[in-house]
């Protein structure tokens, strides 16, 4: 794993306020063994006659997810910070019917890692596109942009996000040819899509890393539909939560009948990210362009540490990355 | 009857009811009169029952409703069963 530190100051820019820049490592090899037998515990705690079905769920530097029958008990990131953390957490708690709500009020330390613990919910099924849930998600967010914040939470974490790809980029590939496009999108994005100033609406509740891994139904196996994952939740400019199936659909990898079955149930939900009726693109315009930079950012990175071509997925990423020179981006909303 | 270009034998073949001639060298066709236009009639009538160019239909998705730097190829079906299974379990799944 190479240690990623972005140059500070020259042409890229001073990232030194993206503390998620300094990756620290962990024994994961402790962890994972240590973080099973806390989720065991803790699930025998909550079912006596467990019939121990338990899964590593995920098991990647950001985040190690197990789970052990109805219980599931994820360690976050290694820079997670406890405070906010808890912040984002509480929130969650509070937002019945919206997030999946946690088991634990408070994350707890394991191998110096903050874990949390989480009711087992059945995820959407990566294998089939028709059963995607667009309406449920749509509706959620909808509902999440709507709801005043329950409590205090930190700013929502998209765009330093995307910032730590476009800085991981350029410190993994800088002679790819497709690092130049893809930096060259990012750069002619507002200082506020790149995590360098505040976001244009500072009150606005929002998930900040909206994808299908991020809804589960629970009660399991077919309870209503809820939002997982807290640690980038936060206030913050709502078209970032829309931006990612929108990027997907202006890159051709959404059929534009799935996209428009997402933004007609945003909208029917009295979603406030677009405009009710008319263009949503003005609104959607920077975001969508910062995610499918910082998509496009991470499939270069990943196909260069893979010593591989780009796929042509990958490439439909990169194109338009390369398009966005000749169209500039829409001003901000006034 | 020996081909006309090459010499070798030809043979008989019914297309349709039109009777044509193969040569089995060169495998060129020897037409008697007629037959071009017979043949012709018949391909017209089995293309006629095509539907005509459909008319400007609803347009659902119009073509301003997607950014100037998207993909070309909005707005065409066909393109989106190719890439979608490849982008739907990966790309839609990952931050």
């Amino acid at each position: 794993m190479p240690f990623l530190r972005a140059a500070s100051g020259g042409q890229h820019g001073d990232f030194s306020h993206l503390r998620t820049l300094t990756h620290v490592t962990t024994d994961a090899l402790t962890l994972l063994p240590a973080l099973t037998a806390r989720v065991r515990e803790t699930a025998h705690a909550r079912t006596p006659t467990c019939p121990c079905g338990a899964a590593t769920l995920a098991d990647r530097p950001d985040a190690t997810v197990v789970r052990h029958a109805g219980t599931v008990a994820k360690a976050h990131a290694a820079d997670a910070d406890r405070a906010e953390l808890s912040l984002r957490v509480t929130a969650a708690a509070r937002l019945p019917g919206v997030f999946l709500p946690p088991l634990t009020a408070a994350p707890v330390d394991l191998h110096g890692r903050l874990v949390t613990y989480w009711p087992y919910g059945t995820p959407v099924d990566p294998e089939d596109p028709d059963a995607a849930p667009w309406e449920a998600a749509a509706r959620l967010l909808a509902r999440l942009h709507r709801t005043p914040a329950p409590a205090p939470v930190p700013p929502m974490r998209g765009p330093a996000k995307a910032a730590l790809a476009a800085a991981r980029l350029r410190a993994t590939a800088p002679d790819h040819p497709a690092t130049a496009p893809v930096l060259a999108a990012w750069a002619a994005l507002p200082a506020w899509a790149r995590g360098e100033a505040a976001m244009p609406d500072p009150t606005t509740l929002c998930h900040g890393d909206l994808h299908l891994g991020q809804l589960i139904r629970h009660p399991a196996p077919d309870g209503p539909w809820l939002l997982i994952d807290v640690d980038d939740l936060g206030t913050g400019a709502p078209a970032w939560d829309l931006a990612r199936p929108a990027a997907w659909y202006a890159c051709g990898l959404l059929p534009p009948e799935e996209w428009h079955r997402f933004l007609t149930a945003y909208r029917a939900g009295g979603g406030p990210a677009v405009p009710a009726a008319g263009d949503p693109w003005p609104a959607l315009d920077v975001p969508a362009r910062a995610l499918t930079a910082q998509t496009a950012a991470r499939a270069v990175s990943k196909a260069v540490l893979e010593d591989r071509p780009l796929d042509e997925v990958e490439r439909s990423l990169v194109d338009a990355c390369a398009r966005m020179a000749s169209v500039r981006p829409a001003a901000p909303r006034g | 009857m020996q081909c006309p270009k090459c010499h070798a034998p030809m043979h008989t073949y019914n297309r349709n009811g039109v009777q044509i001639e193969q040569c089995s060298g060169c495998r060129g066709i020897f037409l008697d009169y007629g037959e071009l236009e017979s043949l012709t009639r018949l391909e017209a009538q089995w293309s006629q029952p095509a539907p005509p160019a459909p008319p400007a239909a609803p347009q659902a998705y119009p073509a301003a409703q997607a950014p100037a730097w998207g993909a070309p190829q909005h707005g065409g079906h066909g393109h989106y069963g190719h890439h979608r299974q490849k982008s739907f379990g990966r790309m839609l799944f990952s931050s």
